[in-house]
């Protein structure tokens, strides 16, 4: 109970990230020996950790005064958090085979990544308008948009996965498990107009701040997050009108989201460090929480 | 004076399936194979095995040069070209031939190890010689038998236990493609025993929409009926194909159906849904084409037994137990083998 009590919040994000890594390990497990896991036993694990990260996001939230997206790191968590939720209500509402091994394959992967590069979670970034509630909202809704994203990607591979086991007439082992063509097509179908409704609305409440203090908005964040909305509507109609399905469509999602992901950095890298950076309170441990805590500084952030 | 026990054919251990297609006999065409094969000096008993997985003659013969004399006349038959069928054939001699027929009724041979069906094909084979009346007391006794090891391997021995039948490897696949049966319309080419089991198993998983269409329109009312179906006119099958999820080919027709082109302008009408192509006939209904297009899948008899036989590592010991009874099943017969008017054969070998 004390160790829960000393935990800080990397330490909490760390915990969930490995329960993650810990059921796509049993997934695998499981996988390699040609029989199907438990969906409850993931389901559980992925969902517990789900139960500790968001402890973590909520003491940086605190810390922070606001959403935590103030550096990769964080940016980065968020989006994991995103696509664990999404796979939780998904995965309880269709019951799609191997979604949890995926999901939490890909989340422990960015999130471990993520707590591994010390830089990520040097400096935290000045939010934008302060602390006005509108653009917390823009901003979270952005990046859970990228959950919903990254989920996407996962059904794409799976229909790559499914279609590649069908034509080379390969069905044993992993490819065994996958669900059915018409489902992962029409989850593909269902999250895409979901992330890119969610990514159009946070454009819309960030376009009306824009809008009016243009001189304060970057350039290329404007740029690169414009060009993600645009290159994911056009996949959406081309969608809806039919002329790209099946296979261009599952290659598209999966490329575009690691476009998604890569632009992170430079539309982090765009934003202004805060002003006056002061000593954190408590000592941060930079990688593994119970490695020996090394102090380091941290931006406050001063402009909200 | 009857002569030594030969067989010739091509199977799915020597020939794939674009050689079997083309030596596949028609049934129209099996009178007038018997008719020439009777010809040729010293054939003094015939009987000719045509299924999808191979094509056997089984003779007696007085003359040392009959291997030749019957390539000849059965690549003549079918204008096929010698070379690639000797390619493709195996010959057996004598004991060879006995334990042969008895591992191919029994199922041991076959591409499912097990499988049930090849015994009914053999009997059906064997009743069909005797309308020819081609057989005499060599290839009686010796079919005869190969029944009753046949009967003695399902009764004494796991062969079949744990097989998995086409009929259903074709469901899994089409419920990877589809996930739920219930909304898929089936469109089945041909009247034959395998579509119709196969139709079974979709029927079991829960495909309700089922559509028959045969060259013989009573004949595809009738499997319509039975399968609670409807049934369709031949000539409608290429316009309507668009309508159709899954379509099973089981027809003797010698070209394919249908045209990489005809499935390429389907599939324009209808991007979004995939199509599943079941082809059970040799020769195939479905130009082999197809198989590289987008969103169609297409199965042929060949990859459905592949992958229905891929628990036989599993039954091995099975497998090779059968194996060893049937071959000293096959030699006790070949020893006690009696010749009309001759001591048994093995005085003479």
């Amino acid at each position: 109970m004390t160790l829960f009590l000393q935990m800080d919040d990397r330490a909490w994000i760390w915990a969930g990230n490995l329960l993650y890594a810990l059921a796509f390990c049993i997934g695998l497990f499981c996988l390699l020996q040609s029989r199907r896991h438990s969906p409850v036993l993931l389901f559980i694990l992925v969902a517990f950790g789900l139960v500790l990260q968001t402890t973590g996001l909520y003491l940086r939230g605190l810390e922070a005064r606001g959403c935590p997206l103030g550096n990769p790191f964080e940016i980065l968590q968020f989006v994991v958090w995103s696509l664990i939720v999404i796979y939780l209500v998904i995965g309880s509402t269709f019951r799609m085979s191997l979604l949890g091994f995926f999901s939490s394959g890909l989340a422990s992967a960015l999130g471990i990544l993520s707590l591994l590069v010390a830089d990520w979670d040097a400096v935290r970034r000045e939010s934008l308008f302060g602390e006005n509630v509108w653009i917390e909202l823009h901003a979270a809704l952005a990046i859970f948009s990228y959950g919903a994203f990254g989920i996407l990607a996962l059904t794409s591979l799976m229909y790559l996965l499914q279609t590649y086991s069908l034509k080379h007439k390969k069905l044993a082992g992993l490819f065994n498990f996958l669900p059915s063509l018409y489902q992962l097509e029409h989850m593909n179908f269902r999250l895409l107009v979901m992330g890119t409704l969610v990514l159009s609305s946070a454009l819309v409440i960030g376009g009306q701040y824009w809008l009016r203090d243009l001189d304060r908005v970057d350039p290329t964040k404007l740029l690169i997050t414009i060009g993600i909305w645009t290159a994911y509507t056009t996949v959406l109609v081309l969608r809806i009108r039919e002329k790209l399905i099946s296979l261009p469509l599952a290659w598209t999602c999966i490329a575009l989201f690691l476009v998604a992901l890569l632009s992170i950095p430079p539309v982090d890298a765009s934003r202004k460090p805060a002003t006056a950076p002061v000593e954190t309170a408590t000592p941060e441990p930079r990688n593994f929480p119970f490695q020996e805590a090394v102090p380091v500084r941290r931006s406050a952030d001063t402009a909200r | 004076m009857n002569g030594p026990l030969h067989m010739l054919g091509a199977s799915h251990h020597t020939a794939p399936i674009e050689i079997r297609e083309k030596i596949a006999i028609a049934p129209e065409r099996t009178d007038e194979l018997y008719k020439r094969l009777k010809t040729i000096a010293g054939v003094e008993e015939l009987a000719v095995l045509n299924t999808c997985n191979r094509v056997e003659i089984y003779t007696v013969t007085s003359r040392p040069e009959s291997r030749d004399r019957l390539e000849s006349c059965f690549c003549e038959f079918h204008g096929f070209d010698r070379e690639t069928f000797s390619r493709h054939s195996s010959w057996l001699e004598d004991e060879e031939v006995v334990r042969h027929l008895f591992e191919v009724s029994s199922g041991i041979d076959s591409l499912v190890v097990g499988e049930t069906e090849i015994l009914g094909q053999v009997k059906a084979s064997y009743a069909r010689a005797r309308e020819a009346a081609s057989l005499g007391p060599v290839l009686n006794r010796v079919f005869q038998k190969s029944f009753q090891a046949a009967k003695w391997t399902r009764t004494h021995t796991g062969i079949g236990r744990g097989q998995v039948s086409v009929g259903s490897v074709a469901v899994d696949l089409a419920q990877k493609i589809f996930g739920e049966l219930e909304r898929c319309h089936i469109l089945v080419l041909g009247a034959g025993e395998i579509a119709e089991r196969t139709i079974n198993n979709l029927k079991s998983r829960g495909a309700r929409s089922i559509t028959v269409s045969n060259r013989t329109f009573e004949r595809a009312g009738e499997l319509a009926r039975k399968l609670v179906g409807c049934a369709l006119p031949f000539e409608q099958i290429h316009r309507a194909l668009v309508d159709y999820d899954i379509v099973i080919g089981s027809t003797a027709a010698t070209d394919p159906l249908f045209s990489r082109q005809e499935a390429e302008e389907v599939m324009r009408r209808r991007p979004l849904r995939p199509l599943f192509l079941i082809d059970l006939a040799v020769p195939r209904d479905f130009d082999a084409a197809i198989a590289d297009m987008h969103s169609v899948f297409l199965y042929n008899i060949d990859d459905l037994s592949e992958l229905a036989d891929s628990n036989r590592t599993a039954r091995r010991a099975e497998i090779e137990r059968c194996r060893e009874v049937l071959e000293s099943k096959a030699r006790h017969l070949w020893k006690n083998l009696r010749l009309p008017r001759e001591s048994p054969v093995r005085d003479r070998v």
